[in-house]
């Protein structure tokens, strides 16, 4: 049997390949923003920017050094004895270097965090900060439209911080005539046989991701 | 015509055209053929929900095919998916607005219990907001297990007490 393979045309050439956020990019952009610092980092480049730098690095990277995409805007909660407790982090990416940003921030009140938001910049920034508001209870200054976007409006609590059991807390529903009728309420979970989770210490062997057994005993009590 | 037991009992004129039975059984007869089910589809359990309207599973075998969207047109309302507590007042206020008689099937895991759900954001049952008639197991189920709920469903509403029900609801309505 004669196999024949046929191509049309001539093949397309792609422009070859190579890493464009490269040291000398970094070095640029640490000379031309004096107030940034890289972060330590196994993948992408990562900047460390204090809230009041946020907008005027944001707006330049999209408008000069060619980050077109927001890929990504989300929080982290460092723990409740950290000194500055949350963070955000954005990241970025860009069509011309092919490759991804991540700007990190840290909220300097624990309490009450707030932010810059970057919905002006970015306008694909509006849903995921109104997330990260909802999940974490940190506030974007002048977002046009900040409420909770997953939880239901009168919801108390912010269920991404490290102080959230995962099984949830004794809430009313929000509706007072479904309430009435049903008698039902916001429960915490059942958690015979879980969560299955890593936990983030010991060797590796041992923080494998794994059944913890949360059921509620005469030891462990529900949570409240 | 004066109608005796007699003529009712045996008549040789209108042989075949009489039936004697019980109101129950025609009543839960006609009910049980003419399930009009509201696709409540929240999660993936409602791919399978439409696979089994669908031409190679095709509900409609069995009488209950006519999915209408509206709460006014339908009778049995198919939980197919995770139930949150946001969803929840959503799902009893549909419910409210079904006509009776109504009736609930909780289409696999997630809405029979929570599935694996064991989370602060998921109603652990639908039962909690709404009477459950039947629970289906899966994760998805098969369409063929959402047919064969379907069936105990018709096999439950040809064993009501129909008429009882309806001097209940009037008496309801009166009062």
């Amino acid at each position: 049997m004669n196999l024949q393979f046929v191509t049309f045309g001539r093949p397309r050439r792609l422009p070859p390949v190579k890493d464009m956020i490269d040291e000398d990019f970094t070095k640029s952009l640490l000379t031309k923003h004096s107030h940034l610092s890289q972060r330590e980092s196994i993948d992408w480049l990562t900047v460390e920017c204090a809230p009041g730098e946020l907008l005027s690095l944001v707006q330049s990277m999209r408008d000069i050094e060619g980050f077109e995409i927001l890929i990504d805007l989300t929080a982290i909660d460092h723990g409740e004895g950290e000194d500055c407790r949350f963070s955000t982090v954005i990241h970025l990416y860009s069509l011309v270097h092919r490759g991804y940003l991540r700007i990190h921030s840290l909220c300097s009140d624990n309490d009450k965090p707030t932010m810059p938001s970057v919905s002006s910049i970015y306008p694909a920034a509006n849903w995921h900060e109104r997330e990260t508001f909802d999940m974490f209870g940190i506030c974007f200054t002048d977002h046009p439209n900040l409420k909770r976007i997953l939880m239901w409006d009168e919801y108390p609590y912010f269920p991404l911080r490290k102080d959230f059991p995962l099984a949830g807390i004794d809430t009313p529903l929000p509706a007072d005539d479904v309430v009435e009728v049903t008698q039902a309420s916001v429960e915490p979970a059942p958690m015979m046989g879980g969560p299955f989770v890593s936990s983030n210490s010991g060797t590796m062997s041992d923080s494998e991701p794994r059944a913890k057994d949360e059921s509620w005993t005469e030891k462990k009590e529900k949570p409240l | 015509m004066q109608i005796t037991p007699s003529d009712v009992a045996y008549n040789g004129k209108v042989e075949g055209d009489v039936i004697v039975t019980r109101a129950d059984s025609v009543i839960n007869w006609i009910r049980q053929h003419s399930v009009w089910p509201m696709p409540m589809g929240l999660a993936c359990c409602a791919i399978e929900l439409m696979a089994s309207a669908a031409s190679r599973y095709d509900i409609s075998r069995f009488g209950m095919e006519v999915m209408r969207f509206s709460p006014r047109q339908s009778d049995c309302m198919i939980v197919a998916g995770t139930v949150t507590y946001k969803m929840a007042e959503v799902v009893r206020r549909i419910y409210d607005q079904m006509g009776d008689p109504k009736w609930v099937v909780a289409m696999g895991a997630c809405a029979s219990t929570g599935g694996m759900y064991r989370s602060y954001a998921v109603m652990q049952g639908v039962d909690n907001i709404v009477p459950v008639d039947v629970y289906v197991s899966g994760c998805p189920p098969r369409p063929e297990a959402l047919l064969d709920a379907m069936m105990k469903l018709q096999a439950k509403i040809g064993n009501e007490s129909s008429v009882r029900n309806l001097r209940k609801t009037k008496a309801v309505a009166a009062g």
